[in-house]
């Protein structure tokens, strides 16, 4: 399906990632945000509030970022594409009603504008420190889909991207921006409507006796209805069967709680994005990935010129993790180098995925600035060793 | 081409950089990308806007030392003076900045940009004297490009007074130029 040009303001912007991804958002279809303002993602929702009028979208300025998540489940089980967007300590607050989201399979999107923390830290500087959070930061077996963009145009790309990937998969996607890259102006191109491709949620138009609202026999994504449509549902937090009521025991859960799995990551080759380049023959390859994947290639460039093969693997979904791609590379290169605005994060999944089989550097930065392109290249260079 | 913009809070700062960043982006076929700091206050506070621009897309996105600079306060300037190369060039706002810290290494240029702008009627367009008087001394962008990345950047109904802002620091910067002309070849002959 093609985007309603009514949400696609076509054209070449000189504009900064949060409006990026809001007009991404707006051409991708979505037409409901609920948030709480929180520097720096605060930009994505005014001008999502600015906008919406006039593509008959609803903005709503909640009490906080619970009522947020928790609303932004409501408006898709109301048919409406939709969204919220935080920030560091906004993202802790969302996550129980993240689990709740999760469990019962709502396709959304939430941005989070990555800053430094724990807690309020660095509220007007950068940071990728909340990448495990947004793979484990509610409680419970689950996975989700997780993407970092790099650049404006990216984050109006990509956003579509979320919206799409939330559909196919009914769950929510985890747009993980970072404050650089939230607040960078760039050129952003949105193209006609005509040349985006939307994957619109699929709903159920047959007998209401026989709707379910969840499907675990591992073929499928369960089509979804609008309340108010005359479909008697039932869904819940709780451990459930396909019609959605609560079954509180052993086999049920097992049912439900691998389905959640199984649908990501045994689908993780169809949902993957990621870039490659000059892997074959590489001595050591850098992972990397948002803002700090463009700071990385200024390192790479620097260390080709010195005579070093490295090969370049960029991360544009973490969430799955390419688990099998970084099995299949580790025997093949000498070392991986693991750039990040953390203390070691997706660093650790590179290392269990190499098993032993490559060398794993993680290039730390605590956050508040990006890299300096010297530490990463001097990680390269011991890498060769 | 790595340029620092700065100010206090409140001066379009950032808006000055932006305009420089859409010119050449939009309008010059290069890339440009703008990244900005500022602390956690709105106005007042000290703030600047950096802007990378070049022939092929931008990968570090922040600058070290700017081969320009350009400070519309007093804080700002003592902050960032120290960082520019040798041979680089400082754009000040005559009435705002009164180096203590002297470089003689670096070419300096000053504008009344404020005191211009008030002669408007408003000293907000300070800002848009300053990028004019940019556009001149540093011919990064042209004055055209400049005037189209104001549509859209500035409120539709202001378009015209910011196209005289700009012009009047264009026009400031190209009789600063001339004047300088004549000295160098007076040197030269010497």
């Amino acid at each position: 399906m093609k985007a309603d040009p009514i949400g696609v303001a076509t054209g070449s912007h000189y504009i900064d990632g949060d409006h990026a991804c809001a007009e991404g958002a707006i051409a991708a279809g979505c037409r409901f945000l609920a948030g709480y303002p929180i520097t720096p993602s605060t930009e994505v929702a005014e001008r999502v509030a600015e906008r919406f009028p006039f593509v008959g979208g609803q903005f709503i300025q909640m009490e906080d970022e619970l009522a947020s998540m928790a609303a932004v489940s409501g408006a898709v089980w109301g048919g409406a594409k939709s969204m919220t967007v935080t920030s560091g300590p906004g993202f802790s607050l969302m996550m129980e009603n993240l689990g709740l989201a999760t469990m019962m399979e709502v396709p959304c999107v939430l941005v989070n504008v990555q800053r430094g923390g724990p807690s309020t830290g660095l509220p007007t500087l950068t940071g990728q420190a909340d990448m495990m959070q947004a793979r484990w930061g509610s409680h419970g077996d689950y996975e989700l889909i997780s993407i970092c963009p790099n650049s404006p145009q990216e984050c109006f790309d990509l956003t579509i991207e979320a919206f799409n990937l939330s559909e196919k998969w009914r769950v929510p996607v985890m747009f993980m921006m970072d404050e650089c890259v939230g607040h960078m102006i760039e050129k952003v191109v949105i193209p006609e409507a005509d040349k985006i491709e939307i994957t619109p949620r699929e709903f159920y138009k047959g007998d209401k006796e026989k709707y379910r609202p969840f499907r675990f026999d591992g073929k499928g994504i369960a089509p979804m209805v609008k309340a108010g449509d005359g479909y008697f549902i039932h869904i819940t937090g709780l451990t459930h069967d396909e019609r959605g009521y609560p079954v509180i025991n052993e086999q049920a859960q097992d049912k439900n709680v691998r389905h959640l799995v199984d649908k990501i990551l045994k689908n993780e080759d169809k949902i993957r994005i990621i870039e490659e380049d000059q892997i074959d023959g590489a001595d050591v390859v850098v992972v990397s990935y948002g803002i700090t994947s463009r700071v990385a290639l200024k390192a790479v460039e620097l260390a080709r010129k010195k005579g070093i093969k490295v090969g370049i693997m960029r991360l544009i979904t973490v969430w799955p993790f390419p688990e099998s791609r970084i099995r299949e590379l580790a025997p093949k290169v000498k070392a991986f180098v693991v750039p990040e605005i953390n203390l070691g994060q997706i660093c650790l999944e590179v290392e269990r995925c190499a098993q032993g089989k490559a060398k794993t550097t993680l290039v730390s930065h605590a956050g508040g600035w990006v890299h300096d392109p010297a530490d990463i290249l001097k990680a390269i260079e011991e890498g060769v060793k | 081409m790595d340029i620092r913009f700065s100010g206090f809070g409140g001066q379009g700062i950032i808006k000055s950089g932006t305009l420089i960043g859409k010119a050449a982006s939009l309008y010059s076929n290069k890339f440009g990308t703008m990244t900005q700091s500022f602390g956690p206050e709105a106005r007042g506070g000290a703030c600047s806007a950096q802007v990378v621009i070049d022939d092929k897309p931008v990968l570090y996105p922040y600058i070290l030392s700017p081969e320009i600079l350009v400070s519309m306060s007093q804080e700002a300037y003592e902050k960032f003076i120290k960082d520019p190369e040798k041979g680089s060039i400082v754009l000040t706002d005559t009435d705002l900045v009164k180096p203590k810290t002297i470089r003689k290494d670096v070419k300096m240029y000053s504008i009344p940009s404020t005191r211009i702008a008030e002669e408007m009627g408003n000293r907000i367009f300070a800002n848009v004297v300053m990028v004019g008087f940019f556009t001149a001394i540093t011919k990064v962008v042209g004055l055209e490009a400049m005037k189209k990345a104001l549509p859209g950047s500035v409120p539709d109904r202001f378009i015209d007074i910011n196209i005289e802002a700009l012009e009047r620091g264009y026009n400031f910067g190209i009789e600063l130029l001339e004047k300088e002309q004549p000295k160098k070849k007076a040197k030269a002959k010497a």
